[in-house]
């Protein structure tokens, strides 16, 4: 810094000179700096001013932001995860479609050992093996000195074992909390809930993961720690769930079937409201998979929905919706069931050799089931149409619903979809569908033609639906399938008051070297009711069924499914609130008497 | 004056600590009585989950339909019928109350008014309305039920 004298001599001696006073110029120069100065502190005192008023600034924002933050923000409790709930509420609950309870948790203990804190491994041993029987006190024992640090001894504890282990002392045997799933109701939709086992496992908390059914098919959703406390609500009806598995327990026990499966749909959303497969298994205490028996025999193979089967007649409706929505035919058509029928080298017959005369109309066809009528509007359609007809009913892809076996269960159709593959699928036969797409199906024709898609998953908006057929094709195939009931091959179905319509089908088993066996047979029964506003849909199939009251054995589906079939209708109409029509016969009314004479 | 302000900042100062200070503590005896709060819920959720289970449990089809079984004699339950359903109109009207004349029934009248009564009694009696020939007589309680 140049500092600027307050004397300048020059000024000096040139005012000295001038006779003028010197100190004038000294004053005037501190005059000067004094401003100088004074303009600098000024500024220095400015800008600190600034900076703290900066500061001032962001402080009091944050307080006002933080104000604001709080006050428009719920208020929530600064610890709201307490310990206890974590562990219950992992996986949520399974309820049907009352709320009533199919799948919850219960905390439970598992009981393991760390042998370094153990006072006397050889008692404890002994004691453990006393109370659970399946332990043996040796190996225990042994495991339990060879020196390792830590060894879980059981999953699951009930609360009065869990006390004598408690009683035996040792302050090497702790617990550990568990979750378990837990199926109250026992056998009950043990399809559709599948199971649960515990995946990876800690001392103080296991995973729980389905292993079957919806367990495991939602299993991500059942999981999902956002949505632990809300249910997941099925589309099954527990109480009718509970009617239609005993009525087809008992029905397969009268008609010594190897199994037995049951849908029950509302043809309308598809949503399913009882779905049973015979037979069935505990999902509390899962069996495991028996090499040795067949597997479409095991407990836990879902005949409803991973068995694929070929459904034999009930597809004969197919053929017939399919020609009448293309306008080939009508129900009173006259159609070709003349006999013998040769298509292509094959002999087709009908079944248990009858014979319906040269010509019956469709509606008939379906009535007495043709085979050979129906292989003739089968060729009226033509293999593409038919194929892509079964395709849009969704019969050739394996079943769209929330069940993890579902995806497994392709349809077994023939890779070339020939003249005879079109004669046969015409009346069911050579393709092989499962039991659930053959009910979406009929619940499609049912409810006047909108594609179903099944689903176990109770929903208040109803699904969009494309429509397949045109409704006066379904309305009409309802009708006929009516008249399987009232005067064709199901009249054991024709509950008074629910206008049952439906359709038999008789499929011969497929023997393991080739060609059909006679006497092992799969009867099915599908049927809608009420015929007038559909609602229901309902298909019974029976395993190798035989009904042994009369002369000779009968395998065919009128004595089988059909009789178990009414029985589910006639149990279920009124759970459903369904009031049993009256039969529009002679209406009573008052007529006004007249004069005999005078009418003349 | 200085001073006064001083004084008084200083003792401010000094308040606002020990405000702050207790303001602390009872917030962590708030934290902790909540968390143990908390935890109560949580066991009682355990619980109403666990009665839930039960209630489930002991509700399950198979058990009632056990139970229905061996009570039949006392309870009589079957499976519902579809006959059982049926629509409003199908229920009959409740019958009208029938007067029964229990006491005696003080009259005097002359010809001509039993002749009148007797008339009404035709005219309001065929419809099965119980005319006000019939009402004086007998004591009515709210429900028109007779008191005896």
């Amino acid at each position: 810094m140049i500092r600027r004298p307050l004397r300048p001599l020059a000024r000096i001696l040139d005012a000295r000179s001038k006779g003028q006073n010197p100190d004038i110029i000294e004053k005037e120069n501190v005059a000067i700096r004094n401003d100088a100065m004074r303009d600098k502190s000024r500024a220095r005192a400015e800008r600190r001013l600034m900076i703290l008023a900066f500061g001032f600034f962001i402080a009091f924002s944050v307080i006002g932001a933080r104000m604001g933050t709080l006050a428009a923000s719920t208020p929530t409790e600064p610890r709201a995860a307490a310990g206890g709930s974590e562990i219950t509420a992992q996986r949520s609950d399974i309820l049907d479609r009352n709320g009533r309870i199919l799948a919850t948790n219960m905390l439970t203990h598992s009981l393991y050992a760390q042998p370094r804190d153990m006072v006397d491994p050889v008692h404890a041993a002994t004691e453990l093996a006393a109370i659970f029987p399946e332990l043996d006190a040796k190996a225990l024992e042994r495991r339990f000195t060879d020196g390792r640090s830590f060894l879980w001894v059981r999953k699951v504890l009930s609360p009065e074992q869990m006390q004598k282990v408690h009683e035996i002392g040792d302050p090497g045997l702790y617990f550990g909390p568990r979750e378990m799933r837990l199926y109250p109701n026992g056998n009950l939709a043990s399809h559709v809930l599948g199971g649960a086992a515990f995946g990876a496992e800690g001392v103080d908390s296991a995973e729980v993961i389905g292993t079957a059914g919806v367990e495991k098919d939602l299993d991500a959703r059942l999981r999902d720690p956002a949505q632990s406390a809300s249910p997941l609500h099925l589309s099954i009806d527990l109480t009718l769930q509970a009617n239609v598995e005993e009525v087809l327990a008992t029905g397969m026990k009268t008609l010594q079937a190897r199994g037995a499966a049951a849908i029950l749909m509302d043809v309308h959303t598809g949503e399913v409201l009882a779905i049973a497969s015979l037979p069935n298994f505990d999902p509390n205490d899962r069996p495991s998979l028996d090499p040795k028996i067949d597997p479409s025999d095991n407990p836990l193979f879902n005949r409803a929905v991973q068995g694929v089967y070929e459904l034999g007649s009930t597809f004969k409706i197919f053929a017939v919706a399919q020609a009448m929505d293309l306008g080939l035919v009508n129900p009173n058509t006259l159609i070709d069931t003349k006999q013998p029928f040769f298509y292509d080298g094959f002999r087709i017959n009908e079944f248990d050799g009858h014979n319906y005369g040269p010509t019956k109309s469709v509606a008939e066809v379906i009535a007495v089931s043709s085979n050979i009528g129906a292989a003739h509007i089968g060729l009226m359609i033509g293999p593409e149409r038919q194929q892509a007809f079964l395709k849009s009913m969704g019969l050739l892809d394996p079943p769209q619903i929330e069940l993890f076996e579902a995806a497994s269960a392709r349809a077994l159709v023939p890779k070339n979809w020939s003249g005879i593959v079109t004669v046969t699928a015409s009346y069911g036969h050579g393709v092989s569908t499962s039991m659930l797409n053959l009910a979406a199906a009929y619940a499609t024709l049912a409810n006047g033609g909108l594609k179903v898609t099944p689903t176990v998953l109770h929903s208040a908006v109803k699904p969009e639906q494309t429509r397949v057929v045109s409704e006066a094709t379904a309305k009409a195939c309802v009708l006929m399938m009516r008249r399987v009931v009232t005067d064709g091959t199901a009249t054991f179905a024709d509950v008074p008051g629910y206008e049952v319509a439906g359709k038999t089908g008789t499929a011969e088993k497929p023997k393991k070297g080739g060609g059909y066996d006679h006497d092992k047979v799969i009867n099915t029964f599908a049927s809608v009711f009420p015929a007038s506003d559909p609602k229901y849909v309902l298909v019974v199939t029976l395993d190798e069924p035989v009904e042994t009251a009369g002369l000779k054995p009968r395998r065919t589906a009128g004595y089988t499914a059909v009789p178990v079939a009414g029985e589910i209708i006639r149990r279920i109409g009124p759970l459903v609130g369904l009031r049993p029509a009256v039969a529009p016969g002679a209406q009573v009314a008052l007529t006004e008497a007249k004069d005999p004479v005078a009418q003349e | 004056m200085r001073p006064v302000l001083y004084i008084l900042s200083f003792l401010a100062v000094l308040g606002l600590a020990f405000w702050a200070y207790r303001e602390n503590y009872a917030t962590q005896h708030q934290l902790k009585q909540m968390a143990t709060l908390q935890d109560e819920i949580a066991s009682l959720h355990d619980e109403i989950a666990m009665q839930k289970a039960e209630w489930a449990y002991l509700n399950r089809p198979d058990r009632l339909r056990d139970l229905a079984a061996i009570n039949f004699d006392r309870l009589g339950l079957m499976p519902i019928q579809p006959q059982q359903l049926g629509s409003a109109a199908q229920i009959a009207m409740p019958a009208p109350p029938v007067l029964v004349i229990t006491g005696t029934v003080d009259a005097a009248a002359t010809i001509s008014d039993v002749r009148i009564g007797a008339a009404m009694v035709a005219q309001t009696g065929a419809t099965g309305n119980n005319g006000p020939t019939a009402k004086p007589a007998i004591p009515v309680d709210a429900k028109g039920e007779q008191i005896p």
